[in-house]
């Protein structure tokens, strides 16, 4: 990549930020440029969190709809997945999806419940209700 | 040992006091080394630290799933820098892990009573100072804490062009997250920098390395190997009819690890290719400089994919994956150019 062709898009997902890049100069030799980000990389970094902000409202429809608990929207407005808040809670994906049912999940206990939270960095209360 | 490829380090000055120089940089962990050790007086560049360390990689593990989708990293597991550099320089790292957050924050605090430069690992999420869009749970960032002012830490993270602070409620939190890569508060500083280091002897290893584990490890797991079984795998999505938004959202997971997490277009491949030059002008060795510029190319075969992954990401595309797929077939030659010249390089 020559000097030149470092991107300066003006990539909003950084939100004004630059980023380092390594670029030739005229002479051949690699420098340091500050770039303020490239299309391609808004366009796949807006893809993800438009990913998340779907499967959100998705949720949030669904626990309207009676068909889910709060805690699959909350998993998603905070960009979790069932891989990854497994991970974080240190409880099995089967037991994360469990308590995606209403049923089960109003019937949790403080400790699972706070587990959440704190994943989440959350108080109890939100994680039990949605916007 | 050849004179003229030997860099001084002062061994006296630990710990050390004054001002932390902050450098913006590509990526975090060479960032973070590059800047660690140069407080410590010995100057390595960051792209030194990334081509010493044989960061340079390609990955794609099928079975090993993250955000729902395969593996696919442009270089090597977290921590491998930090780890790599004790052996080709020489240097000692004192790492530090915690299983209480309270006391993980206590000794940081203390190290910076004692007026050290520490490095700290911490989840992008939980940064405040990150642009919203940009903070995804990724477990493995690293920064350089250099000092504390009333609640708020001073940082030097490498990925910022200038210095930040951050509350050391929001640090805690960021530093004891848990999952893959859990960070576990994990502390580091230099204990020991040697007083000379073998230039010569270290590059030569590095490249070693790095050429073996691209052209010679016998799994489509890792390097071309690796590139080539992607490059199949985009090929029979479209084969296999998958739902267009998965295969939207498996391209662009492929980009934003090249792209996001990784450097600045050809994932890694430029910095890469700066540590060849500057690697050729240490040692006066012209085949090391045309390695360099095959390394260049590679990355930009590399941005080429990334463009076309990206115009296919966008809805009501013209692109087919079978582009895609041909796009990256064309990494992979131009991967195994520049390792096959590489490993032809005797030094």
């Amino acid at each position: 990549m020559k000097k030149q062709d470092v991107p300066q898009d003006n990539n909003s997902a950084l939100g004004g930020e630059r980023k380092a890049m390594y670029a030739v100069d005229e002479n051949g030799e690699y420098t340091v440029v500050a770039s303020s980000g490239w299309e391609v990389e808004e366009t796949v970094t807006s893809l993800a969190v438009e990913h998340y902000q779907e499967l959100a409202e998705e949720a949030l429809q669904q626990v309207q709809q009676g068909m889910a608990s709060p805690l699959r929207y909350h998993m998603f407005a905070r960009r979790f997945n069932v891989d990854t808040l497994a991970q974080t809670t240190g409880l099995f994906q089967w037991q994360v999806k469990r308590h995606f049912k209403p049923k089960i999940f109003s019937k949790l206990d403080a400790k699972i419940l706070a587990r959440y939270a704190t994943a989440m960095g959350i108080s109890v209360e939100q994680l039990q209700s949605t916007p | 040992m050849n004179k003229a490829s030997s860099i001084r380090g002062e061994p006296t000055h630990l710990p050390v006091n004054g001002e932390f120089e902050h450098r913006h940089a590509a990526h975090c962990e060479s960032g973070v080394m590059s800047s660690l050790l140069r407080h410590h007086g010995l100057d390595i560049s960051e792209p030194m630290a990334f081509g010493l360390s044989s960061a340079m990689l390609f990955v794609h593990v099928p079975f090993i799933k993250v955000e729902g989708f395969p593996l696919t990293a442009y270089r090597a597991t977290p921590g491998t820098i930090i780890r790599a550099l004790q052996n080709t320089l020489g240097v000692r790292m004192q790492k530090e892990r915690f299983s209480d957050p309270q006391q993980g924050t206590d000794r940081l605090d203390e190290l910076l009573e004692q007026r050290r430069a520490v490095g700290a690992q911490a989840s992008v999420y939980w940064l405040p100072y990150f642009p919203p869009d940009m903070r995804f749970h990724f477990n493995a960032h690293n920064m350089v804490i250099y000092g504390k002012q009333d609640k708020e830490y001073l940082i030097s993270d490498p990925v910022a062009e200038r210095p930040v602070k951050c509350h050391q409620d929001d640090l805690e939190k960021a530093r004891f997250v848990k999952g893959l890569f859990a960070p576990k508060g994990l502390l580091y500083y230099p204990m020991h920098i040697p007083e000379t280091v073998d230039m010569e002897r270290a590059i030569r290893k590095a490249l070693r390395k790095t050429s073996f584990q691209m052209l010679h490890i016998p799994l489509p797991i890792i390097g071309v190997r690796a590139i080539k079984n992607l490059a199949k795998r985009i090929r029979a999505l479209e084969k296999n009819n998958v739902d267009p938004r998965y295969a939207r959202l498996y391209i662009g997971f492929i980009v934003r690890m090249q792209e996001e997490i990784g450097t600045g277009g050809g994932g890694f491949r430029f910095v890469y290719a700066s540590f060849l030059q500057e690697a050729a002008r240490l040692l006066n060795h012209t085949k090391l400089s045309e390695a360099s510029e095959v390394m260049t190319v590679s990355g930009d075969a590399w941005r080429d994919f990334a463009l076309l992954g990206a115009r296919f990401c966008k809805k009501k595309s013209d692109i087919k994956l079978a582009e895609l797929a041909d796009a990256m077939q064309r990494c992979a030659v131009k991967e195994t150019e520049a390792f096959k010249l590489l490993a032809s390089i005797r030094l």
